[in-house]
């Protein structure tokens, strides 16, 4: 149900709806904010490096926030860092998703209990699109998330519902 | 080359028993050398200068919440806790003697106060900050003695003592699962 179904076969001409455009646009350059705190930066590193090679999907590691799409958050949150992410992740301009990568950021991962500085679970500060299982995740599962991301933002809808 | 034995006899012939509490080779692995925590810095500035000793390379500094209180009853039955210490432990080395030493000082978790060492070792700047931000111990004459790992506004909580219990919330963040 993309966009490129409804492509005429012979001129230069694509009819489709204005959602769609958006969301294809939207869903085929998403440019990460990265957030690479823990062993899970390793595994996201190697997702952007040739081997696995993010950019396929229109994915390119940002610096700065107020070129970014989305926020991987890959790695232990502790508390020290979790203003510092929430201020980053509002430092986006919209639309903006985040994908949490890995068990720390998921939930705390090993350090659920007796982590005296980690934040159990970066969706305490932010909301979370995604959730990539794994400690950490290979690089296969990270695709996979932002997939399922992809996926998410295919089925968006401009109008509010009302029902 | 010394034996810590051998370290002990010269530190106790130099500062005497008032200084130099005891030498425990009880322990496992290595010989402890208990030395008060008041007079630290002086004995490490011999340590290092010695002829014999030449201790130059403080390989790790490290407290310990040696968790040895015994509860005892007030005169209005309230249970309280007596005799508990923190501890810190001074590995050294000599370079120039190859040879190894550990030096213990404890001291009262009431008010744990232990003489900076750090214009002895340079290197212990940073481990004496740690001590003070996992443990609570004061260094005196620490130049710059704040927390180094946890966040500024952590509180007055040491997360590494044994009866540390986590906030329930931290800057509007919930902590515990």
């Amino acid at each position: 149900m993309g966009l490129l179904d409804k492509e005429f076969t012979d001129s230069n001409i694509i009819i489709t709806k204005s959602e769609d455009l958006l969301n294809w646009a939207r869903l085929s350059s998403l440019w990460q904010l990265t957030f690479g705190l823990a062993c899970c930066a390793i595994e996201m590193m190697a997702t952007s490096a040739s081997h696995y090679d993010f950019d396929r999907f229109g994915v390119i590691p940002r610096p700065s926030p107020r070129q970014a799409d989305v926020i991987i958050v890959s790695g232990t949150v502790t508390l020290k860092m979790a203003s510092r992410i929430k201020r980053l992740y509002e430092q986006m301009p919209d639309p903006k998703y985040v994908i949490s990568m890995g068990s720390c950021s998921n939930s705390g991962g090993p350090y659920w209990q007796y982590g005296y500085h980690v934040l159990k679970g970066v969706d305490r500060i932010i909301p979370v699109d995604v959730y990539v299982p794994g400690c950490p995740p290979r690089p296969e599962a990270l695709l996979e998330g932002l997939l399922k991301l992809q996926e998410k933002i295919r089925h968006e809808k401009l109008a509010k519902q009302t029902a | 080359m010394k034996t810590p034995e051998e370290v002990y006899n010269i530190l106790k012939e130099k500062f005497g028993e008032d200084v130099i509490l005891s030498y425990d080779d009880s322990q496992p692995v290595e010989p402890v050398i208990s030395v008060d925590p008041l007079k630290i810095h002086e004995v490490g500035k011999f340590l290092r200068d010695d002829e014999n000793l030449l201790f130059d390379s403080l390989m790790v500094l490290s407290g310990v919440d040696d968790f040895n209180g015994k509860k005892v009853k007030d005169e209005e039955g309230n249970l309280k806790e007596e005799g508990r210490t923190l501890s810190v432990y001074y590995n050294l080395h000599s370079m120039k003697l190859n040879h190894k030493v550990l030096v213990r000082v404890s001291t009262p978790i009431e008010d744990p106060k232990v003489e900076s060492v750090e214009h002895v070792w340079r290197t212990a700047d940073w481990h004496e900050r740690e001590a003070y931000d996992m443990y609570g111990i004061i260094f005196l004459n620490h130049h710059d003695l704040r927390r180094i790992l946890m966040p500024d506004d952590w509180g007055e909580r040491y997360p590494l003592r044994k009866d540390y219990e986590d906030p329930e919330y931290y800057n509007g963040m919930k902590v515990p699962y």
